[in-house]
Protein backbone atom coordinates (compact mmCIF):
# COMPACT_ATOMS: atom_id res chain seq x y z
CA UNK A 1 0.00 0.00 0.00
CA UNK A 2 1.33 3.44 -0.90
CA UNK A 3 1.32 6.13 1.77
CA UNK A 4 0.44 3.42 4.24
CA UNK A 5 0.83 5.70 7.23
CA UNK A 6 -1.69 8.21 5.87
CA UNK A 7 -4.14 5.55 4.75
CA UNK A 8 -4.17 3.51 7.95
CA UNK A 9 -4.23 6.17 10.69
CA UNK A 10 -6.38 5.64 13.71
CA UNK A 11 -9.43 7.88 13.88
CA UNK A 12 -7.89 9.98 16.64
CA UNK A 13 -4.64 10.47 14.70
CA UNK A 14 -6.66 11.47 11.68
CA UNK A 15 -8.88 13.82 13.68
CA UNK A 16 -5.77 15.54 14.97
CA UNK A 17 -4.24 15.88 11.52
CA UNK A 18 -7.51 17.13 10.00
CA UNK A 19 -8.03 19.64 12.81
CA UNK A 20 -4.54 21.04 12.38
CA UNK A 21 -4.97 21.38 8.63
CA UNK A 22 -8.47 22.78 8.97
CA UNK A 23 -7.21 25.54 11.29
CA UNK A 24 -4.51 26.43 8.80
CA UNK A 25 -6.82 26.52 5.82
CA UNK A 26 -9.42 28.63 7.62
CA UNK A 27 -6.74 31.12 8.58
CA UNK A 28 -5.49 31.18 5.01
CA UNK A 29 -8.81 31.68 3.21
CA UNK A 30 -9.94 34.22 5.78
CA UNK A 31 -6.85 36.31 5.07
CA UNK A 32 -6.43 35.73 1.35
CA UNK A 33 -9.85 35.24 -0.20
CA UNK A 34 -12.24 38.20 0.18
CA UNK A 35 -15.29 36.04 -0.59
CA UNK A 36 -14.47 33.86 2.43
CA UNK A 37 -13.69 36.84 4.65
CA UNK A 38 -17.17 38.05 3.85
CA UNK A 39 -18.75 34.62 4.51
CA UNK A 40 -16.98 34.35 7.89
CA UNK A 41 -18.01 37.86 8.84
CA UNK A 42 -21.62 37.21 7.88
CA UNK A 43 -21.70 34.16 10.15
CA UNK A 44 -19.97 36.14 12.90
CA UNK A 45 -17.07 33.69 13.13
CA UNK A 46 -13.32 33.96 12.80
CA UNK A 47 -10.72 31.25 12.18
CA UNK A 48 -10.10 31.26 15.94
CA UNK A 49 -13.47 29.60 16.43
CA UNK A 50 -12.16 26.50 14.69
CA UNK A 51 -10.15 24.15 16.83
CA UNK A 52 -11.54 20.61 16.29
CA UNK A 53 -12.68 18.68 13.22
CA UNK A 54 -16.25 18.85 14.51
CA UNK A 55 -16.04 22.64 14.21
CA UNK A 56 -16.26 22.22 10.44
CA UNK A 57 -20.05 22.53 10.80
CA UNK A 58 -19.60 26.14 11.95
CA UNK A 59 -18.06 27.03 8.61
CA UNK A 60 -19.87 28.55 5.66
CA UNK A 61 -20.82 26.44 2.66
CA UNK A 62 -19.38 26.98 -0.78
CA UNK A 63 -21.61 26.38 -3.78
CA UNK A 64 -21.13 26.24 -7.53
CA UNK A 65 -22.45 29.79 -7.82
CA UNK A 66 -19.62 31.06 -5.61
CA UNK A 67 -17.21 29.71 -8.20
CA UNK A 68 -19.21 31.26 -11.02
CA UNK A 69 -19.27 34.61 -9.25
CA UNK A 70 -15.50 34.39 -8.76
CA UNK A 71 -14.92 33.70 -12.46
CA UNK A 72 -12.19 33.32 -13.39
CA UNK A 73 -9.66 33.76 -10.55
CA UNK A 74 -11.30 35.48 -7.59
CA UNK A 75 -11.35 32.44 -5.29
CA UNK A 76 -7.64 31.78 -5.72
CA UNK A 77 -5.80 31.99 -2.40
CA UNK A 78 -2.37 32.57 -3.93
CA UNK A 79 -1.07 35.14 -6.44
CA UNK A 80 -1.29 33.98 -10.06
CA UNK A 81 2.51 33.76 -10.06
CA UNK A 82 2.19 30.73 -7.76
CA UNK A 83 -0.36 29.01 -10.01
CA UNK A 84 1.20 26.58 -12.46
CA UNK A 85 -1.89 25.14 -14.08
CA UNK A 86 -5.54 25.94 -14.61
CA UNK A 87 -8.39 23.54 -15.28
CA UNK A 88 -12.05 24.16 -15.64
CA UNK A 89 -15.23 22.29 -14.99
CA UNK A 90 -16.72 20.54 -17.95
CA UNK A 91 -19.64 22.93 -17.98
CA UNK A 92 -22.20 20.11 -18.30
CA UNK A 93 -24.51 22.11 -16.07
CA UNK A 94 -24.00 25.72 -17.05
CA UNK A 95 -21.23 28.27 -17.14
CA UNK A 96 -17.74 26.89 -16.74
CA UNK A 97 -15.81 27.44 -13.56
CA UNK A 98 -12.07 27.79 -13.19
CA UNK A 99 -9.69 26.15 -10.74
CA UNK A 100 -5.97 26.79 -10.26
CA UNK A 101 -3.22 24.53 -8.97
CA UNK A 102 0.14 25.37 -7.42
CA UNK A 103 3.10 23.06 -8.00
CA UNK A 104 2.45 21.62 -4.54
CA UNK A 105 -1.22 20.99 -5.44
CA UNK A 106 -0.18 19.06 -8.54
CA UNK A 107 2.20 16.92 -6.48
CA UNK A 108 -0.54 16.17 -3.99
CA UNK A 109 -3.00 15.36 -6.77
CA UNK A 110 -0.55 13.02 -8.50
CA UNK A 111 0.14 11.22 -5.24
CA UNK A 112 -3.58 10.64 -4.71
CA UNK A 113 -4.04 9.25 -8.23
CA UNK A 114 -1.07 6.99 -7.51
CA UNK A 115 -2.88 5.72 -4.40
CA UNK A 116 -5.88 4.86 -6.56
CA UNK A 117 -3.72 3.06 -9.13
CA UNK A 118 -1.95 1.22 -6.33
CA UNK A 119 -5.34 0.14 -4.93
CA UNK A 120 -6.15 -1.26 -8.37
CA UNK A 121 -3.02 -3.39 -8.15
CA UNK A 122 -0.85 -1.25 -10.41
CA UNK A 123 2.87 -0.67 -9.97
CA UNK A 124 5.84 0.69 -11.93
CA UNK A 125 5.72 -2.17 -14.41
CA UNK A 126 2.23 -1.31 -15.63
CA UNK A 127 1.39 0.36 -18.94
CA UNK A 128 -1.63 2.58 -18.52
CA UNK A 129 -3.66 4.04 -21.36
CA UNK A 130 -5.35 7.29 -20.42
CA UNK A 131 -8.44 7.79 -22.56
CA UNK A 132 -9.92 10.60 -20.52
CA UNK A 133 -9.94 13.81 -22.51
CA UNK A 134 -6.80 15.95 -22.14
CA UNK A 135 -7.31 19.66 -21.81
CA UNK A 136 -9.37 21.83 -19.51
CA UNK A 137 -11.10 18.68 -18.22
CA UNK A 138 -9.26 17.36 -15.16
CA UNK A 139 -9.56 13.67 -16.08
CA UNK A 140 -6.83 13.33 -18.69
CA UNK A 141 -3.97 15.36 -17.26
CA UNK A 142 -4.87 14.44 -13.70
CA UNK A 143 -4.58 10.70 -14.23
CA UNK A 144 -1.64 11.20 -16.58
CA UNK A 145 0.56 12.78 -13.92
CA UNK A 146 -0.59 10.24 -11.34
CA UNK A 147 0.65 7.41 -13.56
CA UNK A 148 3.99 9.16 -14.03
CA UNK A 149 4.19 9.88 -10.31
CA UNK A 150 3.88 6.17 -9.62
CA UNK A 151 6.57 5.45 -12.18
CA UNK A 152 4.34 3.36 -14.44
CA UNK A 153 4.17 3.99 -18.18
CA UNK A 154 1.47 6.36 -19.37
CA UNK A 155 0.05 6.29 -22.89
CA UNK A 156 -1.67 9.65 -23.32
CA UNK A 157 -4.24 8.75 -25.97
CA UNK A 158 -6.88 11.20 -24.69
CA UNK A 159 -10.49 10.73 -25.79
CA UNK A 160 -11.70 10.13 -29.31
CA UNK A 161 -10.43 8.29 -32.38
CA UNK A 162 -11.87 5.05 -31.08
CA UNK A 163 -10.24 2.75 -33.62
CA UNK A 164 -6.82 4.05 -32.67
CA UNK A 165 -7.71 3.54 -28.99
CA UNK A 166 -8.34 -0.12 -29.76
CA UNK A 167 -5.16 -0.48 -31.77
CA UNK A 168 -3.14 0.94 -28.88
CA UNK A 169 -4.94 -1.26 -26.34
CA UNK A 170 -4.21 -4.29 -28.48
CA UNK A 171 -0.64 -3.57 -29.59
CA UNK A 172 1.06 -1.59 -26.81
CA UNK A 173 0.90 -4.21 -24.05
CA UNK A 174 -1.54 -2.03 -22.13
CA UNK A 175 -2.34 -3.43 -18.66
CA UNK A 176 -4.60 -0.66 -17.37
CA UNK A 177 -7.14 1.61 -19.02
CA UNK A 178 -8.64 4.86 -17.69
CA UNK A 179 -11.75 6.44 -19.25
CA UNK A 180 -15.28 7.56 -18.59
CA UNK A 181 -17.46 4.43 -18.33
CA UNK A 182 -19.65 5.53 -21.24
CA UNK A 183 -16.64 5.98 -23.48
CA UNK A 184 -15.20 2.65 -22.35
CA UNK A 185 -18.47 1.07 -23.44
CA UNK A 186 -18.14 2.63 -26.88
CA UNK A 187 -14.57 1.33 -27.13
CA UNK A 188 -15.77 -2.16 -26.15
CA UNK A 189 -18.57 -2.07 -28.68
CA UNK A 190 -16.31 -0.85 -31.47
CA UNK A 191 -13.68 -3.48 -30.62
CA UNK A 192 -16.30 -6.18 -30.89
CA UNK A 193 -17.29 -4.94 -34.34
CA UNK A 194 -13.64 -4.94 -35.37
CA UNK A 195 -13.28 -8.51 -34.09
CA UNK A 196 -10.70 -7.57 -31.41
CA UNK A 197 -10.76 -9.99 -28.49
CA UNK A 198 -9.29 -8.60 -25.27
CA UNK A 199 -9.11 -11.99 -23.55
CA UNK A 200 -5.65 -12.79 -24.90
CA UNK A 201 -4.24 -9.36 -24.04
CA UNK A 202 -2.43 -8.34 -20.85
CA UNK A 203 -5.16 -5.78 -20.00
CA UNK A 204 -5.96 -6.32 -16.32
CA UNK A 205 -7.75 -3.35 -14.81
CA UNK A 206 -9.77 -0.28 -15.70
CA UNK A 207 -10.16 2.98 -13.80
CA UNK A 208 -13.49 4.56 -14.64
CA UNK A 209 -15.03 7.77 -13.39
CA UNK A 210 -16.16 11.35 -14.05
CA UNK A 211 -19.80 10.30 -14.41
CA UNK A 212 -22.16 8.09 -12.42
CA UNK A 213 -22.38 4.48 -13.57
CA UNK A 214 -24.20 1.37 -12.45
CA UNK A 215 -23.04 -1.99 -11.11
CA UNK A 216 -24.41 -3.65 -14.24
CA UNK A 217 -22.24 -1.43 -16.40
CA UNK A 218 -19.28 -2.48 -14.27
CA UNK A 219 -20.03 -6.15 -15.01
CA UNK A 220 -20.46 -5.38 -18.68
CA UNK A 221 -17.11 -3.53 -18.89
CA UNK A 222 -15.35 -6.23 -16.89
CA UNK A 223 -16.62 -8.92 -19.25
CA UNK A 224 -15.99 -6.95 -22.42
CA UNK A 225 -12.36 -6.14 -21.59
CA UNK A 226 -11.55 -9.07 -19.31
CA UNK A 227 -10.58 -6.66 -16.53
CA UNK A 228 -11.38 -5.68 -12.98
CA UNK A 229 -13.10 -2.27 -13.02
CA UNK A 230 -12.37 0.35 -10.34
CA UNK A 231 -14.37 3.47 -9.70
CA UNK A 232 -12.61 6.76 -9.01
CA UNK A 233 -14.25 9.85 -7.56
CA UNK A 234 -13.57 13.52 -7.71
CA UNK A 235 -14.74 16.77 -9.16
CA UNK A 236 -12.83 19.55 -10.75
CA UNK A 237 -13.89 22.19 -8.21
CA UNK A 238 -12.34 20.17 -5.41
CA UNK A 239 -9.40 18.57 -7.23
CA UNK A 240 -10.41 16.33 -10.12
CA UNK A 241 -10.31 12.54 -9.98
CA UNK A 242 -8.55 11.20 -6.89
CA UNK A 243 -10.66 12.54 -4.04
CA UNK A 244 -11.70 8.94 -3.48
CA UNK A 245 -11.08 5.57 -5.09
CA UNK A 246 -12.07 1.93 -4.86
CA UNK A 247 -9.86 -0.74 -3.40
CA UNK A 248 -10.07 -4.42 -4.33
CA UNK A 249 -13.17 -4.82 -2.16
CA UNK A 250 -15.23 -2.60 -4.51
CA UNK A 251 -17.41 -1.61 -1.58
CA UNK A 252 -17.31 2.16 -1.62
CA UNK A 253 -14.62 4.70 -2.47
CA UNK A 254 -11.95 5.40 0.12
CA UNK A 255 -11.77 9.13 0.66
CA UNK A 256 -8.29 10.57 1.04
CA UNK A 257 -9.18 12.00 4.40
CA UNK A 258 -5.71 13.37 5.08
CA UNK A 259 -6.51 15.89 2.32
CA UNK A 260 -10.29 16.23 2.50
CA UNK A 261 -13.03 16.39 5.11
CA UNK A 262 -16.12 14.73 3.82
CA UNK A 263 -19.58 15.43 5.19
CA UNK A 264 -22.95 14.00 4.26
CA UNK A 265 -25.70 16.58 4.65
CA UNK A 266 -29.43 16.20 4.94
CA UNK A 267 -30.69 17.56 1.63
CA UNK A 268 -33.43 19.62 3.31
CA UNK A 269 -31.82 20.92 6.48
CA UNK A 270 -28.16 20.75 5.38
CA UNK A 271 -27.38 19.32 8.80
CA UNK A 272 -24.83 16.48 8.86
CA UNK A 273 -26.41 13.01 8.94
CA UNK A 274 -25.13 9.84 10.66
CA UNK A 275 -22.74 7.55 8.81
CA UNK A 276 -24.83 5.21 6.68
CA UNK A 277 -27.53 7.78 5.94
CA UNK A 278 -27.87 9.26 2.48
CA UNK A 279 -27.43 12.94 1.77
CA UNK A 280 -25.52 15.50 -0.23
CA UNK A 281 -21.75 15.15 -0.19
CA UNK A 282 -19.85 18.24 0.97
CA UNK A 283 -16.08 18.40 0.78
CA UNK A 284 -13.57 20.65 2.51
CA UNK A 285 -10.10 20.70 1.00
CA UNK A 286 -7.45 20.57 3.71
CA UNK A 287 -4.23 21.02 1.79
CA UNK A 288 -5.03 22.72 -1.48
CA UNK A 289 -3.13 25.95 -1.97
CA UNK A 290 -4.47 27.31 -5.25
CA UNK A 291 -8.14 27.26 -4.56
CA UNK A 292 -9.05 25.90 -1.13
CA UNK A 293 -12.77 25.31 -0.64
CA UNK A 294 -14.74 25.02 2.57
CA UNK A 295 -17.71 22.66 2.68
CA UNK A 296 -18.15 22.60 -1.08
CA UNK A 297 -21.63 21.29 -1.82
CA UNK A 298 -21.05 18.76 -4.59
CA UNK A 299 -24.73 18.01 -5.31
CA UNK A 300 -23.65 14.36 -5.40
CA UNK A 301 -25.92 12.12 -3.38
CA UNK A 302 -24.32 9.30 -1.45
CA UNK A 303 -23.60 7.98 2.02
CA UNK A 304 -20.70 6.76 4.09
CA UNK A 305 -20.41 2.98 3.97
CA UNK A 306 -20.52 1.95 7.63
CA UNK A 307 -17.85 -0.26 9.14
CA UNK A 308 -14.23 -1.00 8.44
CA UNK A 309 -12.88 -2.10 5.10
CA UNK A 310 -11.06 -5.47 5.07
CA UNK A 311 -8.37 -3.92 2.84
CA UNK A 312 -6.74 -2.33 5.88
CA UNK A 313 -7.30 1.30 4.92
CA UNK A 314 -8.95 3.17 7.75
CA UNK A 315 -10.22 6.00 5.60
CA UNK A 316 -13.99 6.20 5.39
CA UNK A 317 -15.70 5.02 2.23
CA UNK A 318 -18.20 6.91 0.14
CA UNK A 319 -20.76 4.70 -1.53
CA UNK A 320 -20.61 4.85 -5.33
CA UNK A 321 -22.40 7.91 -6.56
CA UNK A 322 -25.86 7.02 -7.81
CA UNK A 323 -26.34 10.44 -9.25
CA UNK A 324 -25.86 14.10 -8.87
CA UNK A 325 -28.84 15.98 -7.51
CA UNK A 326 -28.81 17.96 -10.81
CA UNK A 327 -29.36 14.68 -12.69
CA UNK A 328 -32.15 13.54 -10.45
CA UNK A 329 -35.47 13.42 -12.22
CA UNK A 330 -38.67 13.81 -10.34
CA UNK A 331 -41.16 11.76 -12.29
CA UNK A 332 -44.62 12.28 -10.85
CA UNK A 333 -43.20 12.61 -7.37
CA UNK A 334 -40.69 9.77 -7.60
CA UNK A 335 -36.98 10.51 -7.56
CA UNK A 336 -35.17 8.71 -10.36
CA UNK A 337 -31.53 8.77 -11.36
CA UNK A 338 -30.45 7.93 -14.91
CA UNK A 339 -28.11 5.25 -13.53
CA UNK A 340 -31.10 3.39 -12.11
CA UNK A 341 -32.54 3.16 -15.59
CA UNK A 342 -29.15 2.06 -16.91
CA UNK A 343 -29.03 -0.70 -14.29
CA UNK A 344 -32.42 -1.99 -15.49
CA UNK A 345 -31.59 -1.82 -19.19
CA UNK A 346 -28.39 -3.77 -18.75
CA UNK A 347 -30.46 -6.68 -17.41
CA UNK A 348 -32.50 -6.79 -20.60
CA UNK A 349 -30.51 -8.47 -23.38
CA UNK A 350 -32.81 -7.20 -26.16
CA UNK A 351 -31.90 -3.61 -25.28
CA UNK A 352 -28.45 -2.24 -26.05
CA UNK A 353 -26.84 -0.39 -23.11
CA UNK A 354 -27.33 2.94 -24.84
CA UNK A 355 -30.19 5.07 -23.71
CA UNK A 356 -31.39 8.59 -23.46
CA UNK A 357 -34.07 10.12 -21.30
CA UNK A 358 -36.11 12.81 -22.99
CA UNK A 359 -38.08 15.20 -20.84
CA UNK A 360 -40.93 17.12 -22.40
CA UNK A 361 -43.87 18.96 -21.05
CA UNK A 362 -47.45 18.01 -21.79
CA UNK A 363 -49.70 20.62 -20.27
CA UNK A 364 -48.50 20.93 -16.69
CA UNK A 365 -47.18 17.37 -16.55
CA UNK A 366 -43.65 16.29 -17.24
CA UNK A 367 -43.51 13.57 -19.83
CA UNK A 368 -40.64 11.12 -19.72
CA UNK A 369 -39.59 9.10 -22.67
CA UNK A 370 -36.80 6.57 -22.43
CA UNK A 371 -35.19 5.94 -25.78
CA UNK A 372 -33.62 2.54 -25.90
CA UNK A 373 -31.50 1.16 -28.66
CA UNK A 374 -32.47 -2.19 -29.99
CA UNK A 375 -29.71 -4.75 -29.60
CA UNK A 376 -28.15 -5.97 -32.86
CA UNK A 377 -29.14 -9.51 -31.85
CA UNK A 378 -32.88 -8.91 -31.87
CA UNK A 379 -35.03 -10.27 -34.71
CA UNK A 380 -37.00 -7.10 -35.45
CA UNK A 381 -39.01 -8.44 -38.37
CA UNK A 382 -42.08 -9.10 -36.28
CA UNK A 383 -43.80 -6.12 -34.69
CA UNK A 384 -45.10 -8.29 -31.86
CA UNK A 385 -41.57 -9.12 -30.73
CA UNK A 386 -40.66 -5.41 -30.76
CA UNK A 387 -43.76 -4.55 -28.77
CA UNK A 388 -42.87 -7.30 -26.32
CA UNK A 389 -39.47 -5.62 -25.77
CA UNK A 390 -41.08 -2.22 -25.22
CA UNK A 391 -43.42 -3.79 -22.66
CA UNK A 392 -40.59 -5.66 -21.00
CA UNK A 393 -38.54 -2.47 -20.57
CA UNK A 394 -41.40 -0.30 -19.34
CA UNK A 395 -42.56 -3.14 -17.07
CA UNK A 396 -39.10 -3.51 -15.56
CA UNK A 397 -38.84 0.25 -14.98
CA UNK A 398 -42.33 0.35 -13.49
CA UNK A 399 -41.68 -2.50 -11.09
CA UNK A 400 -38.22 -1.33 -10.01
CA UNK A 401 -38.83 2.41 -9.77
CA UNK A 402 -42.60 2.67 -9.45
CA UNK A 403 -42.90 5.13 -12.31
CA UNK A 404 -44.42 4.69 -15.70
CA UNK A 405 -42.41 5.99 -18.60
CA UNK A 406 -42.88 5.77 -22.31
CA UNK A 407 -40.32 3.50 -23.89
CA UNK A 408 -39.33 4.13 -27.46
CA UNK A 409 -37.18 1.67 -29.36
CA UNK A 410 -34.70 3.32 -31.65
CA UNK A 411 -32.32 2.04 -34.28
CA UNK A 412 -29.10 0.39 -33.12
CA UNK A 413 -26.31 2.96 -33.17
CA UNK A 414 -28.67 5.94 -33.36
CA UNK A 415 -28.07 7.34 -29.87
CA UNK A 416 -25.06 9.60 -30.02
CA UNK A 417 -21.94 7.99 -28.55
CA UNK A 418 -19.90 10.20 -26.30
CA UNK A 419 -16.14 10.31 -26.23
CA UNK A 420 -16.24 11.96 -22.85
CA UNK A 421 -19.20 12.33 -20.53
CA UNK A 422 -22.40 10.89 -21.95
CA UNK A 423 -25.49 13.05 -22.19
CA UNK A 424 -28.14 10.78 -20.70
CA UNK A 425 -30.87 13.32 -20.14
CA UNK A 426 -32.23 15.66 -22.78
CA UNK A 427 -34.47 18.27 -21.26
CA UNK A 428 -36.81 19.82 -23.80
CA UNK A 429 -39.20 21.24 -21.23
CA UNK A 430 -37.94 24.75 -21.74
CA UNK A 431 -38.66 24.65 -25.48
CA UNK A 432 -42.33 25.47 -25.36
CA UNK A 433 -45.19 23.12 -24.87
CA UNK A 434 -45.16 19.99 -26.95
CA UNK A 435 -48.71 18.84 -26.84
CA UNK B 1 -37.54 -17.38 -49.75
CA UNK B 2 -35.26 -14.86 -48.06
CA UNK B 3 -36.67 -11.43 -47.30
CA UNK B 4 -34.90 -8.24 -46.33
CA UNK B 5 -36.25 -6.45 -43.23
CA UNK B 6 -35.29 -2.91 -42.36
CA UNK B 7 -35.89 -1.26 -38.98
CA UNK B 8 -36.78 2.40 -39.44
CA UNK B 9 -37.43 5.12 -36.95
CA UNK B 10 -40.48 7.20 -37.70
CA UNK B 11 -38.74 10.24 -39.01
CA UNK B 12 -39.13 12.04 -42.31
CA UNK B 13 -36.90 10.73 -45.06
CA UNK B 14 -35.77 7.54 -43.34
CA UNK B 15 -37.51 5.19 -45.83
CA UNK B 16 -36.38 7.38 -48.71
CA UNK B 17 -32.81 7.07 -47.49
CA UNK B 18 -33.04 3.28 -47.23
CA UNK B 19 -34.52 2.86 -50.70
CA UNK B 20 -32.01 5.29 -52.19
CA UNK B 21 -29.12 3.25 -50.73
CA UNK B 22 -30.61 0.08 -52.27
CA UNK B 23 -31.06 1.82 -55.60
CA UNK B 24 -27.52 3.16 -55.66
CA UNK B 25 -26.20 -0.32 -54.84
CA UNK B 26 -28.17 -1.72 -57.78
CA UNK B 27 -30.77 -3.71 -55.85
CA UNK B 28 -34.11 -3.93 -57.60
CA UNK B 29 -37.15 -4.51 -55.42
CA UNK B 30 -39.92 -6.91 -56.33
CA UNK B 31 -42.13 -5.95 -53.41
CA UNK B 32 -42.16 -3.65 -50.41
CA UNK B 33 -44.45 -3.62 -47.39
CA UNK B 34 -44.08 -1.30 -44.41
CA UNK B 35 -45.54 -2.17 -41.03
CA UNK B 36 -45.88 0.93 -38.95
CA UNK B 37 -46.28 1.62 -35.26
CA UNK B 38 -46.32 4.92 -33.41
CA UNK B 39 -42.56 5.05 -33.03
CA UNK B 40 -41.01 2.95 -35.72
CA UNK B 41 -41.66 0.97 -38.85
CA UNK B 42 -40.34 -2.23 -40.32
CA UNK B 43 -39.99 -2.38 -44.09
CA UNK B 44 -40.12 -5.88 -45.57
CA UNK B 45 -38.60 -6.06 -48.98
CA UNK B 46 -38.30 -8.78 -51.60
CA UNK B 47 -35.11 -8.10 -53.45
CA UNK B 48 -32.83 -10.21 -55.68
CA UNK B 49 -29.88 -10.32 -53.31
CA UNK B 50 -31.15 -9.81 -49.76
CA UNK B 51 -27.79 -10.49 -48.09
CA UNK B 52 -26.00 -7.98 -50.32
CA UNK B 53 -28.77 -5.44 -49.79
CA UNK B 54 -28.58 -5.89 -46.01
CA UNK B 55 -24.83 -5.30 -46.11
CA UNK B 56 -25.26 -2.17 -48.22
CA UNK B 57 -27.74 -0.77 -45.69
CA UNK B 58 -25.72 -1.75 -42.62
CA UNK B 59 -22.65 -0.05 -44.10
CA UNK B 60 -24.67 3.17 -44.08
CA UNK B 61 -25.81 2.63 -40.49
CA UNK B 62 -29.29 1.33 -41.23
CA UNK B 63 -30.41 -1.77 -39.35
CA UNK B 64 -31.19 -4.58 -41.79
CA UNK B 65 -31.74 -8.30 -41.38
CA UNK B 66 -32.58 -11.24 -43.61
CA UNK B 67 -35.40 -13.59 -42.65
CA UNK B 68 -37.05 -16.69 -44.04
CA UNK B 69 -40.54 -16.18 -45.36
CA UNK B 70 -42.83 -18.42 -47.36
CA UNK B 71 -43.80 -17.12 -50.82
CA UNK B 72 -46.65 -18.94 -52.53
CA UNK B 73 -47.78 -18.48 -56.13
CA UNK B 74 -51.54 -18.31 -56.67
CA UNK B 75 -53.80 -17.43 -59.52
CA UNK B 76 -54.77 -13.78 -59.63
CA UNK B 77 -58.54 -14.23 -59.24
CA UNK B 78 -61.21 -13.83 -56.52
CA UNK B 79 -61.25 -16.40 -53.70
CA UNK B 80 -57.79 -17.84 -54.32
CA UNK B 81 -56.13 -16.31 -51.25
CA UNK B 82 -58.99 -17.44 -48.99
CA UNK B 83 -58.46 -21.05 -50.06
CA UNK B 84 -54.76 -20.90 -49.32
CA UNK B 85 -55.35 -19.30 -45.92
CA UNK B 86 -57.88 -22.02 -45.05
CA UNK B 87 -55.22 -24.65 -45.61
CA UNK B 88 -52.84 -22.86 -43.26
CA UNK B 89 -55.57 -22.29 -40.67
CA UNK B 90 -56.84 -25.87 -40.63
CA UNK B 91 -53.35 -27.06 -39.83
CA UNK B 92 -53.16 -24.61 -36.91
CA UNK B 93 -50.22 -22.56 -38.08
CA UNK B 94 -50.00 -18.89 -37.10
CA UNK B 95 -49.35 -16.15 -39.59
CA UNK B 96 -47.40 -13.17 -38.21
CA UNK B 97 -48.06 -11.13 -41.30
CA UNK B 98 -48.65 -11.52 -44.99
CA UNK B 99 -48.68 -9.39 -48.09
CA UNK B 100 -49.27 -9.94 -51.79
CA UNK B 101 -47.82 -8.68 -54.99
CA UNK B 102 -48.28 -9.43 -58.65
CA UNK B 103 -45.25 -10.63 -60.47
CA UNK B 104 -44.99 -10.84 -64.28
CA UNK B 105 -42.69 -13.86 -64.34
CA UNK B 106 -44.95 -16.10 -62.27
CA UNK B 107 -47.89 -14.81 -64.25
CA UNK B 108 -50.04 -14.32 -61.17
CA UNK B 109 -50.05 -13.21 -57.56
CA UNK B 110 -47.39 -13.99 -54.99
CA UNK B 111 -48.40 -14.24 -51.34
CA UNK B 112 -45.65 -13.78 -48.81
CA UNK B 113 -46.16 -15.17 -45.30
CA UNK B 114 -44.16 -15.03 -42.16
CA UNK B 115 -45.24 -18.22 -40.42
CA UNK B 116 -44.48 -19.32 -36.90
CA UNK B 117 -43.07 -22.56 -38.27
CA UNK B 118 -41.50 -23.73 -41.52
CA UNK B 119 -43.26 -27.08 -41.00
CA UNK B 120 -46.27 -25.53 -42.65
CA UNK B 121 -44.58 -25.45 -46.03
CA UNK B 122 -44.87 -29.19 -46.93
CA UNK B 123 -48.62 -29.08 -46.36
CA UNK B 124 -48.92 -26.08 -48.68
CA UNK B 125 -46.97 -27.96 -51.32
CA UNK B 126 -49.08 -31.10 -50.79
CA UNK B 127 -52.19 -29.04 -51.39
CA UNK B 128 -50.86 -28.34 -54.88
CA UNK B 129 -49.37 -24.87 -54.46
CA UNK B 130 -46.03 -23.74 -55.77
CA UNK B 131 -43.71 -22.35 -53.08
CA UNK B 132 -41.36 -19.88 -54.72
CA UNK B 133 -37.68 -19.16 -54.28
CA UNK B 134 -35.96 -15.93 -55.27
CA UNK B 135 -34.63 -17.52 -58.46
CA UNK B 136 -38.22 -18.05 -59.58
CA UNK B 137 -38.74 -14.29 -59.61
CA UNK B 138 -35.57 -13.62 -61.55
CA UNK B 139 -36.22 -16.18 -64.26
Amino acid sequence: MRDKKQQTMTRSELDELQAERLREICQRVYEKVPAYTKKFDELGITPDDISHVEDVIKLPFTVKNDLRAAYPYDLFAVPISEIVRVHSSSGTTGQITVVGYTAEDLDMWSSLIARALDAAGADKSDIIQVSFGYGLFTGGLGVHHGVEHMGATVIPVSGGNTKRQIQVLADFGVTGFAATPSYALLVAETAQKMGVDFDDLPLRFGIFGAEPWSENLRTQLENAFGIEAYDIYGLSEVLGPGVGFECEQHDGLHINEDHFIIEILDTETLEPVEDGEYGEVAITTLTKQGIPLLRYRTRDISRIVPGECPCGRTTRRLERITGRSDDMLIIRGVNVYPTQIEQILLDIPEAAPHYQIILTKRGSLDDVEVRVELSDEVDFDEIKSLEAITKKVSGAIASALAVSVKVKLVEPGSIERSEGKAQRVVDLRGEGSQE
Amino acid sequence: MKQLSVFLENSPGRLAEATRILGEAGHNMHALMVADTEDFGVARIIVNDPEGAATALKDKGISAQVHDVCAVAITDKPGELGELLDIIATRNFDISYCYCFVHPVTGGAVNVFRLDSAECIPSIVEAGYRVLELEDLNA
